[in-house]
């Protein structure tokens, strides 16, 4: 009987989904892909099938680094601006006026152009064990969008912290918890449930964001599209497939954090 | 580093200053186009027919799903392409875009999918009294819209469109990437040619940095003045 009732039930729903003109709509979407699949230029890619799974991996790569990173510098910063005093709370401040308020083109190219052309002057960084990491390119790319995820959720998780409830952390207090520990097992995960939905966004921006490195010479899919686009001569072919395949992702991202999200308490404040 | 960013010749300071104006131009075009295609948006999603609905969904959800620089990219060739086509197709010359008239026009189709949405949460969250009201009047739609709808959303909106003009003065910093003349260019070019690369990109990001700051006083001003006569958020709590 259960069974039957879920068959009505999904036939129901794929019936209010499927309106005559979605199957319409879906039907010309259909012919525009095939279109595209019959009438534009294909043959490039089995060439550089390989070069855009490595620049697929590496664009994962520094989404998932650069995220993580920022997560764990955002905590101190909103921490600071949420309950410290002054003296914490306003360079925290600065430093997420400053990131959010400038373009994070231009904070990338300062790390590496800037940053980059004044570092060999000194001979004691050319002679450090840093060097042979400060020559390359994607330490100024990860430093960038860590920074910039930073910058954006640590105004988020400052709101998350002020937001848990003050009678969470007065009990946590009278059981005897010590400050860490209320911290740990109270405000924390109380912030975080909090900042969660923000976070898919925030990492959807970042992952929109990625793309940039590119433009100092990391060979991320952005760039693999860039050196096709180059060789062949194609402008249209491998734009939209990058864009099919950031769409791809961000669509995986979205469905990932909105399980995370199913799976928390939802009685929240 | 004085003489480098002085505003005369042998400094670079007027190039620099040059590259801020087109950028703000470019992002002020942008976001008043991104307006308007918001809040036709807004109201295709909420009064639109079933078709209507469903074509704005995929118009916001895919230009919100893929990077602003690879939109950049496609609407940037894909629009000039059309364009030349439609002219020589009706036996005209080909022409070469403005950058400014093309900058404005992609960021303004970006930035119109995000103000769809927020517009479209601000028109929900007028109390359905007063558009009942309105409509008790006999007014007719046009009126309804400037009279109440438009006034009555925009305290919910402004804080939305807010953000979205601070990103579209960031996002003119991508149009370098394309070719454009803007303050991200101007600072490469510069740049380059001085090789003083940190002092030119720190200019930079200061002349953004005020920007913004500059925009968030006047946003603040425009947001008092658009919830005048209601009551203040501290009183609220």
């Amino acid at each position: 009987m259960a069974n039957e009732a879920a068959i009505i039930n999904v036939v129901a729903r794929t019936s209010l989904w499927l309106q005559p003109h979605r199957i319409v709509l879906i039907l010309i979407a259909l012919g525009l892909v095939l279109g595209a699949i019959f009438f534009m230029r294909w043959d490039w890619l089995p060439q550089y099938y390989e070069m855009g799974l490595l620049g697929i991996w590496r664009s994962l790569w520094i989404l998932a680094v650069t995220c993580v990173l920022g997560f764990l510098f955002a905590v101190p910063l909103g921490l600071a601006q949420a309950t410290g005093s002054f003296w914490f709370a306003a360079p925290a401040k600065v430093f997420c006026t400053v990131i959010r308020g400038t373009p994070l083109l231009i904070q990338l190219w300062l790390l590496y152009y800037g940053l980059g052309s004044l570092f060999p002057q000194y001979p004691w960084i050319r002679e450090s064990w840093m060097w042979p990491y400060l020559r390359q390119a994607w330490p100024y790319g990860v430093l960038a969008l860590t920074l910039s995820f930073a910058g954006y959720e640590g105004e988020v998780m400052r709101g998350a912290f002020a937001g848990v409830p003050k009678g969470q952390l007065e009990a946590a207090r009278a059981f005897g918890m010590s400050r860490w520990k209320i911290f740990r097992r109270i405000w924390l995960p109380q912030a975080f449930y909090r900042a969660l939905p923000t976070l898919t966004g925030e990492t959807v921006l970042q992952l929109k964001s990625t793309p940039l490195v590119a433009t100092i010479s990391v060979i991320d899919i952005f760039a693999v599209s860039s050196k096709v686009r180059q060789d062949t001569y194609l402008t249209y072919e491998p734009l939209l497939l990058l864009a099919l395949i950031y769409m791809t992702i961000t669509g995986i991202l979205v469905f990932a954090f909105s399980r995370i999200e199913a799976r928390i308490p939802n009685k929240i404040g | 580093m004085i003489e480098l960013l002085s505003p005369n010749p042998p400094g670079w300071g007027g190039t620099l200053l040059l590259g801020l104006l087109h950028s703000i131009e470019i992002a002020l075009g942008a976001t008043c186009l991104g307006l308007l295609i918001g809040t036709g948006g807004a109201f295709g999603k909420l009064y639109g027919g079933p078709v209507v609905r469903d074509l704005l969904a995929v118009y916001t959800t895919i230009v919100r799903a893929v990077p602003e620089l690879v939109l950049i990219l496609l609407l940037y060739y894909a629009g000039t392409d059309l364009i030349n086509q439609a002219l020589t197709a009706m036996g005209y010359q080909r022409v070469d875009i403005s950058g400014l008239a093309a900058g404005i026009a992609v960021l303004g189709f970006v930035q119109g999918a995000y103000s769809t949405e927020v517009i479209r949460g601000a028109i929900l969250a007028i109390p359905q009294g007063q558009i009942e009201a309105a409509r008790a009047y006999g007014m007719s739609p046009g009126l309804m819209l400037r009279r109440i709808t438009l006034p009555a959303m925009l305290p919910f909106a402004i804080p939305g469109l807010a953000n979205l003009w601070l990103i579209a003065t960031k996002d003119t910093a991508l149009l370098a990437v394309v070719g454009f003349y803007e303050l991200a260019l101007a600072t490469r070019q510069a740049a380059g040619v001085t090789k003083a690369y940190f002092t030119f990109f720190f200019a930079a990001a200061v002349l953004y940095l005020l920007l913004s700051l500059v925009s968030n006083f006047l946003i603040g001003r425009v947001e008092a003045w658009s919830r005048r006569g209601m009551p203040s958020l501290k009183e609220a709590r």
